[in-house]
């Protein structure tokens, strides 16, 4: 087992152990932000919610399905970003996809557990499974409360 | 398994196949998608290419001559390879959707019209016919299938009426590999007046449509599913059915005289031609077709081989744990599409790639039959005459290790 070489497979140990149990995998009670991210070519659908108070993430909850990559990505988001502020959590998004769209190397980005996912960068077609939970956590932080609702 | 095949694969030489991917010899198994072309269709193309080629139809000069003469003994060609006789004529289109989408727009339709398409179609069948029913005032009507995803006779003749212009079908289903009924469906519709249009594209390359045995006004197809080149196909049909529809392109080649406020129009097929062809397209299809590949391969032994590699993965996919598998009752087909209880097709093709599996994962454009059948995405691989039964335990190898490994 290897979880930290951001040149190894795209199924990495940890990724797949995060597939088999999503954390976070569910709903919340109160959620102040929610947003949908859908990939239709392929399927994956998540429904993210969030409780932001005080610029923090106090909670997040996601369900629905996808491939694997995008099931383990979006449980790694969840544990990674939970307890942060907001602020601290887009800048970790930007690193993040940086990493996987080959804007920056995987090494200095200081990504954490999340770098158990750079092997995707060498997978064109899957990156958007592994960023589509990212896709929705931004979604539900920027939009218009009104808007947030799912379809 | 199955019968062997008839004729020497390696002979055949496809130069795309001769190479590894991720160390291991490519296996390609996304011949519903595009089928690789042998060396005869290159050198065909090439010597076309590199020779012949000139502008058709408005030169006096010999090249321009022999690329005409190219052209129309391709139109010939590819008439033969489907049955069609003197009452029909082909059109060459760019594909299999631009000869569906020059049919929906250049069928005159009106308010109180109904189109009938059915529910196994891919969305070059669907989306087109869906404009041209908001265009018109038109209905579009669904010819829904069974929940093991077939089609009736019977639901046909519940939706036919008078008004009923156009009725559209594929002759396999891309999606799921069903082989519908066509030939009895398309024979109620035209007993009931209306236009039939047949999308041959996944049938060109195994189990080809005999037009002269089909009550069908308009068939379409793609070179690139049928060993030939991208970017050139037909719309073939029978001559009184093409005179009805509109050109999609006005321009060049579809003239017979212009002034600066009006023009007319050529006689089929050069009506629905305008703008330079794809001349070099069309030489390779041809020789896909008949000359040199198809035919003298024979249509009797390409589809007994790839039947019997379709009823091998389908017989090596079900005996895995959690497998579905689309369509298993249909054997005449060179798709098999499953999905896999908790495991999702990108990580199975990522898998299979990783072993120099080439299937393709998805919807396959046809994501309101996927929705009906209460499915997500599926895995699928079909087959072409270069595949091996060694190929397909290979793919079920491949499948049953995917399945250990994400679950």
């Amino acid at each position: 087992m290897n979880t930290a070489a951001p040149d190894a497979g795209l199924y990495q140990e940890l990724v797949l152990e995060h597939k088999r149990a999503p954390r976070h995998f569910g709903h919340l009670d109160a959620p102040t932000h929610q947003a949908r991210g859908t990939n239709p070519q392929c399927g994956d659908d998540l429904q993210l919610e969030l409780r932001v108070e005080d610029g923090q993430l106090r909670d997040i909850a996601f369900s629905g399905q996808g491939c694997a990559i995008c099931v383990a990505a979006a449980s790694m988001m969840s544990e990674a970003v939970i307890g942060r502020d907001v602020a601290a959590a887009a800048a970790l998004q930007q690193r993040f996809r940086a990493v996987l769209t080959g804007e920056a190397e995987a090494e200095g980005a200081n990504l954490g557990k999340l770098i158990s996912l750079a092997g995707v960068r060498r997978y064109p077609s899957r990156i958007k499974c592994a960023l589509l939970g990212w896709h929705a956590l931004m979604h539900a932080l920027t939009d218009e409360p009104q808007t947030r609702a799912a379809p | 398994m199955g019968r062997t095949l008839q004729f020497d694969r390696r002979a055949v030489e496809f130069p795309s196949l001769a190479q590894q991917v991720h160390g291991q010899p490519l296996a390609y198994l996304d011949n519903a998608a595009t089928t690789q072309m042998p060396r005869a269709v290159l050198e065909a193309m090439r010597r076309f290419e590199s020779r012949d080629r000139a502008n058709i139809h408005r030169g006096v000069h010999s090249l321009s001559q022999r690329a005409t003469d190219a052209f129309e003994a391709a139109r010939a060609t590819l008439k033969t390879f489907v049955g069609a006789g003197s009452d029909h004529e082909l059109i060459f289109t760019s594909g299999t959707t631009e000869a569906l989408n020059l049919l929906a727009n250049g069928l005159a339709l009106r308010e109180g019209d109904l189109i009938i398409v059915s529910g196994l179609e891919h969305h070059a069948n669907l989306v087109p016919w869906q404009i041209a029913a908001r265009r018109s005032g038109a209905e579009l009507l669904i010819l829904c299938p069974d929940a093991q995803g077939r089609l009736h006779v019977d639901g046909l003749t519940q939706l036919l009426g008078p008004d009923t212009r156009v009725f559209a079908l594929t002759a396999c289903a891309n999606a799921t590999g069903e082989r519908p009924p066509y030939e009895a469906l398309l024979s109620l519709a035209a007993h009931a007046g209306a236009l039939t249009v047949l999308d041959a594209a996944q049938a060109v390359a195994h189990a080809v449509p005999d037009l002269s045995a089909l009550d069908c006004d308009f068939m379409a197809f793609s070179g690139h599913k049928m060993y030939g080149p991208m970017g050139i196909g037909a719309l073939v049909g029978r001559r009184v059915a093409l005179e009805k529809v509109a050109p999609l392109r006005y321009g060049g080649d579809m003239v017979q005289w212009v002034d600066y406020a009006q023009a007319s129009f050529a006689e089929l097929p050069a009506r629905l031609e305008g703008g330079t062809p794809h001349v070099g397209g069309a030489v390779g299809m041809a020789a896909a077709a008949a000359a040199t590949f198809i035919d003298q391969t024979g249509r009797t032994n390409i589809d007994v081989h790839v039947d019997a590699l379709r009823a091998h993965a389908v017989a090596g996919l079900q005996s895995l744990p959690g497998i579905t598998v689309l369509s298993p009752h249909c054997t005449p087909t060179a798709i098999v599409s499953f999905v896999a209880d908790g495991v999702h097709p990108h990580d199975i093709g990522t898998l299979l790639d990783e072993h120099g599996i080439a299937v393709r994962t998805g919807h396959h454009r046809a994501m309101p039959l996927i929705d009906h059948l209460g499915l997500g995405p599926t895995t699928r691989a079909s087959f072409a005459l270069y595949n091996s039964h060694e190929e397909v335990e290979r793919l079920v190898a491949g499948v049953a290790g995917a399945l250990e490994l994400l679950r």
